[in-house]
């Protein structure tokens, strides 16, 4: 498909001419049109049920109710239905499925949305079952045509047979008839050991045209007419406008308004560069009375106050107190701080609005919960829920970013179209400065670890406390800032786990891997501390405490295996480990680092062992393992956003936000677990471990313990 | 006005001269492929080749663009970017995508110039490009077997 028959489909999408014939004779639920922009093909698509569409053709679309950016939903939800389908992986397509918080729920959230790593994981068996209804119906639809006995029809790579009688035919002729045949009550799903594709490194759905420029995402949505907007955002988060002078600003050729809206002034431009161009030109003055006026040391060295007062409980086990009181035994103490990190997806938050006639809006963009966007624009622009369609796109990245309870950013792009008067189409987009300055960011933390170790060097006692914001803005304890320290995997007596939940004007947010970005860091660094102290091998010492965690110990033994652990490393350089849960995928990697040319940490080489259950397509799978490691990595190293001396966001860039690059970038070798267990996620998993681990390889190369990130400000301090 | 080609087309400009090449590609000629990302020159997802050479369109005011030559991932051709095309799909190197066009539009140049790179010559040639998805192992896997796709 060329750029021109993108927009040409666009524009017949808009117009409200059918893009899809076969809408015609579809269930009631599917009147909505699905997402336009991407619905490839010039044939009718006839809808098997809410998740399959077959074309004359012969394609297969899945309607994929999760959001394509970047950990293969498409293809792992595609090869669910292909398998059941007996289809041809050839004739497989995905779209975006339309918005519908019921039909299109996520089954572990109740609504509509992506994340928490939970794609294949909670649609395994849906769609399964949608690929084998279509498969029974189209069986019965053969039966029917051909007058055969549907028992003695056979699918095979997307070819239907009926043997005695030489009769085959591909899926596209049947489709209409299958869709009104009745769907089985409980289709029959094959048992695991008869997959063909599942389990196999089927090409992805997306590649071809996000190599040649023609995958479109909602920075790309251009209709005629077209207004851009962009807002000028204070540098404190709390701050709100005081007054502004829009003088220069409206002399800018091409800038059509300025109007303030409540996230701050809004200017609306003919083209992109007018819009920054006047925005650049406005002055406004801001009122501070509610804003964030402490700098991030300042917040650090009031997190580690609360490490003396008394938390809220996380986990408990033993009597930690008596332990660290008995005689005979070494404590050891340890204090972590953790940076805000913003999640800096490619693609910085955008937004497209279009009215139609009907006066209902169609908005574009990267919705990861569409429902929840749906709602919250549908209320600024005083519309009814249903006379407003979000249409997913692909979106350049989000790990995390585009998951907002509210709609935070959705409701700043909606209050800027409402502020227009709606006449012509606007796109909203964010600069990367306003990403990185935007807040909701991977919260500080502050970890005090505390471990009692005995004359025999047993790890008798635990203590953490840990302090930082409640990314559920909860006032009791908050699973995700403790999860995986909370439930820590290794068997010590004496446990106990504490957390404090400090208000923030800074708003917070799960960033990929959410509590594990810094649970398993501080976990998986002070472990290993402990033995070195006594003089334990860090993976005989974790597996001895790991007994009863086989699948713990599964991928850390892989690992070590894949690393010849314990066997020669070159000169000037130390080895680290480190093995995290997390979304119920077991991660174990072990990395090998030198100090580089700059000081700083230079990870030669990363092994990798995962266990995510049954593995649907092993080439996601290790794709994920090494962006997550690339991912963890470079926050790790590099990154941290930091409120200065009067709480003013000191980062706005990749110059000063820095990003990892190729020449940083390790060598990555992934092993997967053979496994029968139902499958789980793996776009997050491959986070946690690698910041420890190399943090283990650097403090046994350098003797410096790693207390505060990102690793590069203890180097160049 | 300005006059460029783009993508073997002569293509004309007039509006305000200090636009960047980026936006006059995006918004003006409604080729979409060349994406945003930072708009200082640190991120690559806007590379384009200029008069042959990879540039970042981000900071180039279309002013000295003028009589220049302009090929953007949608127009890309030659046996480098057939090669470089098929490596990226055949290890199926994208995971978002965002940033691949500037990936891509940078290491066709690369493999204009170095027909065989060594691992050095691609961190020199490809540093410029952010991967937020952190493909970057497969990129230098796909780089080195479209350098082996062509000899012979
Ligand atoms: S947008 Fe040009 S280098 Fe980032
Ligand atoms: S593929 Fe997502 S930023 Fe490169």
């Amino acid at each position: 498909m060329t750029l021109h028959d993108i927009a040409a489909t666009r524009r017949g999408f808009l117009a409200g001419s059918g893009l899809l014939i076969g809408v015609a004779i579809a269930p009631k639920f599917l009147a909505a049109a699905p997402t336009g922009v991407q619905a490839g093909g010039d044939s009718a698509l006839t809808p098997m049920n809410a998740f399959v569409k077959i074309g004359t053709d012969d394609t297969v679309t899945v309607l994929s109710k999760h959001i394509e950016f970047g950990q293969g939903p498409f293809t792992g939800l595609a090869t669910l239905v292909a398998e059941e389908l007996d289809a041809d992986w050839g004739q497989m397509r995905a779209v975006h499925s339309p918005t519908d918080n019921k039909i299109y729920a996520n089954l572990l959230f109740g609504l509509q949305g992506t994340g928490g790593s939970s794609s294949i994981a909670n649609a395994y068996e849906q769609m399964r079952k949608a690929g084998a209804t279509a498969r029974a119906m189209l069986v019965a639809a053969a039966a029917d045509d051909w007058k055969v006995p549907a028992s003695e029809i056979t699918v095979e790579k997307g070819r239907i047979r009926h043997a005695a009688s030489n009769r085959e035919s591909g899926f596209g002729a049947f489709a209409e008839k299958a869709a009104l045949q009745t769907p089985p009550a409980e289709p029959k799903l094959k048992d695991p050991k008869d997959f063909v594709l599942i389990g196999t490194d089927l090409p992805k759905l997306d590649t071809l045209g996000k190599t040649n420029g023609s995958a479109i995402f909602t920075l790309d949505i251009t209709p005629d007419n077209l207004l851009i907007a962009v807002v000028a955002h204070p540098e404190h988060f709390g701050a709100t406008v005081k007054s502004f002078d829009d003088t220069e600003a409206r002399k800018v050729q091409g800038v059509v308004d300025v109007k303030q809206v409540p996230q701050g002034v809004a200017v609306y431009a003919e083209n992109t560069f007018a819009a920054l161009k006047g925005r650049d030109a406005l002055s406004v003055e801001w009122d501070l009375s509610k804003a964030e006026t402490r700098s991030s040391e300042e917040l650090s060295a009031d997190y580690v106050k609360l490490f003396r007062e008394k938390g809220l409980e996380a986990a408990g086990k033993g009597n930690v107190e008596e332990a660290f009181n008995a005689s005979g035994l070494q404590t050891v103490e340890a204090e972590i701080v953790f940076p805000f990190l913003a999640h800096a997806p490619m693609e910085p938050l955008d937004a497209v609005f279009i009215k139609a006639d009907d006066g209902s809006v169609d908005i574009y963009n990267g919705a990861q919960f569409p429902g929840m966007d749906q709602a919250t624009t549908a209320q600024i622009l005083g519309l009814d829920e249903s006379k407003v369609r979000v249409n997913t796109q692909l979106a350049g990245g989000s790990f995390g970013r585009r998951a907002q309870f509210g709609s935070p950013y959705m409701q700043e792009a909606a209050s800027v179209y409402a502020a227009s008067d709606r006449s012509r189409p606007l796109k909203h987009m964010w600069t990367r400065e306003d990403d990185i300055r935007g807040g909701f960011y991977r919260p500080m933390y502050a970890h005090r670890m505390r471990g009692a170790i005995n004359a025999d060097g047993e790890i008798m006692a635990w203590e953490q406390v840990i302090v930082g914001q409640s990314i559920m803005g909860k006032a009791d304890l908050d699973q995700t800032s403790v999860e995986g320290a909370s439930n820590l995997p290794y068997a010590i007596p004496n446990l106990k786990v504490t957390s404090h939940n400090v208000p923030l004007a800074v708003p917070p947010l799960w960033w990929r891997s959410v509590g594990h970005t810094h649970t398993g860091f501080a976990v998986e660094t002070f472990v290993d501390e402990l033995f070195e102290k006594i003089g334990r091998d860090p993976v005989e010492g974790r597996l001895a405490l790991l007994k009863e965690e086989p699948r713990h110990a599964g991928v850390l033994r892989k690992a070590a295996e894949m690393a010849n652990w314990g066997g020669h490393v070159p000169e000037g350089r130390a080895r680290g480990v480190a093995v995290v849960e997390s979304f119920s995928t077991y991660v174990g990697q072990v990395v090998e680092v030198s100090v580089g040319t700059d000081g700083a940490p230079h990870v030669h080489k990363v092994w990798c062992a995962v266990d995510c259950g049954m593995a649907v397509n092993p080439n996601v799978i290790k794709a994920q393992m090494e962006g997550g490691i690339g991912y963890g990595l470079g926050a790790v190293l590099f990154d941290a956003v930091t409120l200065g001396k009067g709480g003013k966001i000191i980062q706005s860039n990749f110059h000063d936000y820095r990003s990892i690059r190729i020449n940083e970038m390790p060598d990555v070798e992934v092993e997967i677990i053979k496994s029968t267990e139902k499958p789980t996620g793996v776009g997050e998993p491959g986070v946690p471990p690698v910041g420890p681990a190399v943090a283990n390889a650097w403090r046994r190369l350098t003797g410096a313990p790693v207390r505060k990130l990102p690793i590069v400000n203890i180097v160049s301090a | 006005m300005v006059t460029f080609t783009l993508n073997g087309q002569e293509r004309t400009f007039d509006g305000d001269p200090d636009t960047p090449l980026l936006w006059v590609i995006r918004d003006f000629e409604k080729l979409t492929g060349t994406k945003y990302g930072c708009g200082i020159a640190q991120c690559g997802a806007c590379t384009v080749h200029l008069d042959g050479m990879p540039h970042r369109s981000c900071i180039l005011p279309i002013s000295v663009v003028e009589g220049s030559e302009v090929i953007t991932i949608e127009g890309v051709s030659g046996k480098e970017a057939e090669a470089i095309k098929t490596a990226w799909a055949g290890l199926d190197v994208p995971q978002c995508g965002y940033c691949q066009s500037g990936q891509i539009m940078s290491a066709v140049a690369l493999l204009q110039m170095v027909p065989k790179p060594t691992d050095a010559d691609i961190d020199g040639a490809m540093t410029g490009n952010i991967c937020r998805c952190a493909t970057y192992h497969r990129i230098r896997a796909a780089i080195h077997n479209a350098a082996n796709s062509m000899e012979g």
